[in-house]
């Protein structure tokens, strides 16, 4: 990515010349402001981002973006964003998409996306519906849950994105609300600062077909309780009073408020997105009160393309053949003359 | 070698002969092939190879599944197959003599390695009794050579262990071979030299079999002849013997150098094209990317991804794999993005007959997707011709903008065929039609007027930010649109578009007479077939003439006009009639008669002719 542009830009230089045609009130508007007001703190060049997407609410995003963009098809986004970024590592590769998009239909994708660590971002707008095939059950929609597609109610076990992502040896998986802009920009920035390929789970509501779905963690009166906000070397502490904190309980994680049960500041466990070992990032990640947000981790190593980028210097150094004309000329060959 | 005199021990020309090893799938009887087929490359011969492997990687020992066999043609005369049937059988056991015979005319010659037709060894191929000793090869010129015993003596004391020895059978077999067709032992010495050159041992084992069967087939006299087949009359240049496979990788290369862009192949292994993959792999230095994705979808995917982004992007695959991307093909033709999609055909339907060829997949590349989806389909006719297709493939889809399948098949993919080495600067230029117009003025969806092509804007190229995608978009600004008008515009547009690409292919060629009695239409890999049939009938009192395409979507655009310059035209195909169908939707007006043959094979020679004369005294 050509870094530090001569030209500084603002969120608006990001808004394309598109009308958002999202329901109004849909948790799709505040992740496109955020996604607008952290492009600026990138230092990349207009011309070197590019948008991908699949099928779905979400995917309608690459249109509204004033970058380069492609509207996918169903599912197939993050083949799409793999062969862009292979074909030009200096770009900025970002991929929209739902819970639909990423886990049902683009499920392999998704995965083997995050096993190969190819520097992408995705970002996956999970409101636990179909919105716009108009409402039927997702791949995260819980367990009894009334749908037109399960009007008894859902039988099939949910999908936990986060899950997905460490068990695919994903080394970024980050996790925000849609009705927190401040937060959201911040996860961003390091998500797409992060060498690799990097999830942010966004937790959006779809107003129409599956309103309230997070209220019980974002709804303004028990937020502070129910969502802890992780960052990495900090005790992970949270609640109104600012009282509450995670505590290991033999092999268990656990909420404790501190000052009660023997339980002291000392306690509470700091949170290091940098570990290696995913064990706790994965009991984080299962944790369903609170629910966490922020960088649950990020864990550097080599990209594909960094690795790809030495096995051609390599090949490079070591091959007899220097252009394509050696190679047509070698091994047995004869003349007729 | 049928139509020669034998006189033993005189040294008989041959125009062609047809030479077949087989033996278990250990005994080394494809690098036998190869090492017969560079000596007689060298020696000026045309040539044309076609591997036999079995379809079990690793079936038992001894047995009919486990029976790996290599076919070469060579001649003094062109050749353009590798030959209906073998004029000399080299069986290194008894289930290569049960898997071959039955395709070998009598008259001919067989070599057989006594040492493996014991009794449990001809019981373990299926025979009732023992096949030397039977009627089934009364027929045949048989030559009883006890090859692993001998190979055992002449490689006494050498200071290998008994395995070691045993393997060097193959040398002696083709020492025999060698003497029999009056080669030089050179080529293999060299090649044997490069090969073993470090483990001194083994190359001296390998060297002494090779002279020990030499010397053997000189000393006995069960062997009719020696003969010789003269070099061909070939083009002059250098040559290598390609395979139809890598002259498709090689194809690309050359492309890529061509049009100044780097080489995205996004691929997923399957027969019978995965050796696209494995070439292009071994080359990154040339720039070139091989993605082996996590499905098809993906491979093409990402390669749609790779051409939005600038490169010169190609899938491989083969009938399955393309069902499979066909909705993602139907994405390129929407957004116009340049992509080649090459798919190595084999029997089908579903996974069919996965190491077998056919025809039958030109349908599917014409039609098969949703919408009104157009694309532009090509063929490639040989093993060498695959470079020459892979490397047009490119340029058509780079200048118009637009995806383009490639359909070779599995006879065509594994057979090999010299092949005249090309220089990266003699080939035709390829001009991408990378944007020109000023930031300020361009849309995505502004038009060359002539060929209609859009123009090719990648990220990284300041001040075209744009954003494309599957939706059905405005004709001039990409942007989507539901405009009832503009939807139906678009899909004129678009098939428009491909048809005039007509302009940038070659005229139909006629192989024999510009008019007549009868012509033969066929397309893609049976052109060495077809073309051979038709030589043997047009040099005989019956004469008839071969339009083979190359160019399938659009026509080349005398194809009207040839066709009604004969009074009949048989369609002749390795499918249910495919090409005969869209011929008839195309072009009502002419009357089809067909010849199709869906077998897992190739056609043979003779049962083109047998079917030409016959159209031909059916007045
Ligand atoms: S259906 Fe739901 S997710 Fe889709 S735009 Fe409307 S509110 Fe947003």
């Amino acid at each position: 990515m050509t870094q530090n542009p001569t030209v500084k830009y603002n969120a608006k230089d990001f808004s394309s010349d598109q009308e958002v045609r999202w329901c109004p009130g849909c948790g799709d508007y505040a992740i496109l402001k955020s996604v607008q007001r952290a492009l600026p703190e990138l230092g990349v060049s207009r011309e070197d981002l590019v948008f991908v997407s699949g099928i779905g609410c979400s995917s309608r995003f690459p249109y509204y973006m004033e970058t380069y963009g492609f509207h996918g098809i169903h599912g197939r986004a993050p083949a799409l964003a793999t062969g862009i970024k292979l074909a030009n590592p200096n770009l900025s590769v970002w991929q929209i998409t739902g819970d639909g998009d990423a886990l049902a239909i683009g499920g392999n994708h998704f995965i083997h996306a995050v096993r190969r660590n190819v520097d992408i971002n995705i970002l996956l707008f999970n409101n636990r519906i179909y919105g716009l095939t108009k409402g039927q059950y997702s791949p995260t929609t819980d367990l009894g849950f009334k749908t037109k597609s399960s009007p008894q109610g859902v039988i099939d076990n949910p999908f936990n994105p986060g899950e997905l992502v460490l068990g695919s040896a994903g080394r970024f998986f980050a996790r925000i609300e849609d009705v927190n802009p401040k937060g959201m920009t911040e996860v961003l920035i390091e998500a797409a600062k992060h060498p690799g390929t990097s999830v942010v789970e966004i937790m959006q509501n779809c107003v129409i077909f599956n309103h309230h779905v997070y209220a019980n963690y974002t709804d303004k009166e028990v937020r502070a309780d129910h969502i802890l906000h992780v960052e990495h070397g900090k005790p992970m502490i949270f609640g109104k009073e600012n009282n509450k904190g995670l505590i290991l309980n033999g092999f268990k994680l656990e909420s404790a408020t501190i000052g009660e049960n023997g339980v002291s500041e000392e306690d509470i466990l700091v949170h290091d997105a940098h570990e290696e070992d995913s064990t706790l990032h994965m009991m984080l990640i299962r944790l369903k009160m609170p629910i966490v947000t922020g960088v649950i981790r990020a864990v550097k190593e080599d990209t594909y393309e960094m690795r790809l980028k030495k096995q051609v210097e390599e090949v490079c150094e070591t091959s007899k053949f220097q252009s394509v004309d050696d190679l047509f000329l070698s091994g047995e060959t004869w003349e007729i003359s | 070698m049928e139509s020669s005199e034998v006189q033993p021990k005189d040294v008989v020309s041959l125009e062609k002969v047809v030479i077949k090893f087989a033996g278990d799938s250990g005994d080394g009887m494809q690098f036998t092939g190869a090492q017969f087929t560079g000596t007689s490359a060298i020696l000026g011969n045309d040539i044309a190879t076609f591997p036999d492997y079995p379809a079990e990687i690793r079936a038992p020992q001894g047995t009919v599944a486990g029976v790996s066999g290599f076919q070469v043609h060579i001649g003094h005369a062109h050749v353009h197959t590798p030959g209906d049937s073998a004029d000399l059988l080299v069986a290194m056991n008894a289930a290569a003599l049960k898997a071959n015979l039955k395709f070998l005319p009598k008259g001919r010659t067989v070599i057989v390695d006594t040492d493996n037709f014991k009794r449990k060894d001809w019981e373990k191929a299926g025979f009732e009794n023992d096949p030397l000793e039977s009627d089934l090869v009364k027929d045949y010129h048989v030559v009883h050579a006890p090859i692993t015993s001998l190979t055992r003596k002449a490689l006494e004391g050498i200071g290998l262990d008994n395995k070691s020895i045993t393997r060097s059978k193959n040398m002696f077999a083709l020492g025999m071979v060698y003497w029999l067709f009056s080669r030089p032992l050179d080529y293999t010495e060299r090649y044997l030299e490069g090969k073993f050159g470090k483990v001194e041992k083994v190359l001296e084992a390998n060297i002494k079999a090779l002279k020990a069967g030499y010397f053997f087939a000189e000393t006995i006299e069960a062997l009719p002849s020696a003969y010789s087949v003269l070099p061909a009359d070939m083009e002059k240049g250098t040559y290598k013997n390609l395979m139809g496979n890598e002259a498709t990788a090689w194809g690309f290369f050359a492309a890529a150098e061509k049009a100044g862009l780097e080489l995205f192949l996004g691929s997923y292994p399957i027969t019978p094209a995965s050796e696209i993959l494995h070439e292009i792999a071994k080359y990154k230095h040339f720039g070139a990317k091989a993605f082996q994705a996590e499905d098809e979808i993906a491979g093409i995917v990402s390669a749609i991804g790779a051409s939005f982004a600038g490169d010169l992007a190609v899938t491989t695959t083969s009938g399955p794999g393309l069902a499979l991307k066909s909705e993602a093909i139907g994405l390129a033709v929407i957004t116009e993005l340049p992509l080649v999609i090459v798919n190595v055909q084999r029997g089908g339907p579903s996974t069919g007959l996965p190491t077998k060829t056919e025809q039958s997949d030109l349908l599917q590349a014409l039609y098969g997707r949703n919408g009104e989806s157009p694309v532009a389909v090509i063929a490639a006719r040989s093993p060498a011709d695959c470079f020459h297709m892979a490397f047009e493939a490119s340029k058509l889809a780079l200048e118009h903008v637009t995806p383009v399948i490639l359909l070779t098949d599995g006879y065509v993919a594994n057979g090999s065929q010299p092949w005249k080495i090309q220089r990266v600067a003699d080939l035709p230029e390829i001009t991408p039609r990378r944007v020109k117009t000023p930031a300020d003025k361009w849309e995505p969806y502004l038009r060359d007027e002539n060929s209609l092509a859009r123009e090719w804007a990648v990220p990284g190229m300041k001040g075209y930010e744009h954003r494309i995608g599957g939706l059905e978009k405005d004709a001039l600004t990409g942007d989507v649109s539901y405009d009832p008008e503009n939807h139906e515009e678009m899909i004129k547009t678009r098939e428009e578009k491909i048809a005039r690409m007509v302009h940038s292919i070659p005229e139909l060629k006629v192989d024999g007479d510009e008019k007549g009695e009868l012509l033969v239409v066929g397309w893609g890999g049976t052109y060495g077939s077809l073309l051979t049939a038709q030589n043997q009938c047009f040099d005989s009192e019956r004469r008839v003439s071969l339009a083979h395409f190359q160019y399938l979507n659009p026509l080349p655009k005398n194809t009207e006009e040839v066709f009604s310059r004969f009074k009949k035209i048989v369609v002749c195909e390795l499918n249910n009639g495919q090409l005969a169908k869209y011929l008839k939707t195309r072009f009502p007006q002419f009357e089809y008669l067909q010849y199709n043959k869906i077998q897992g094979l190739p056609f043979t020679v003779q049962e083109l002719t047998d079917r030409f004369k016959e159209i031909l005294s059916e007045n």
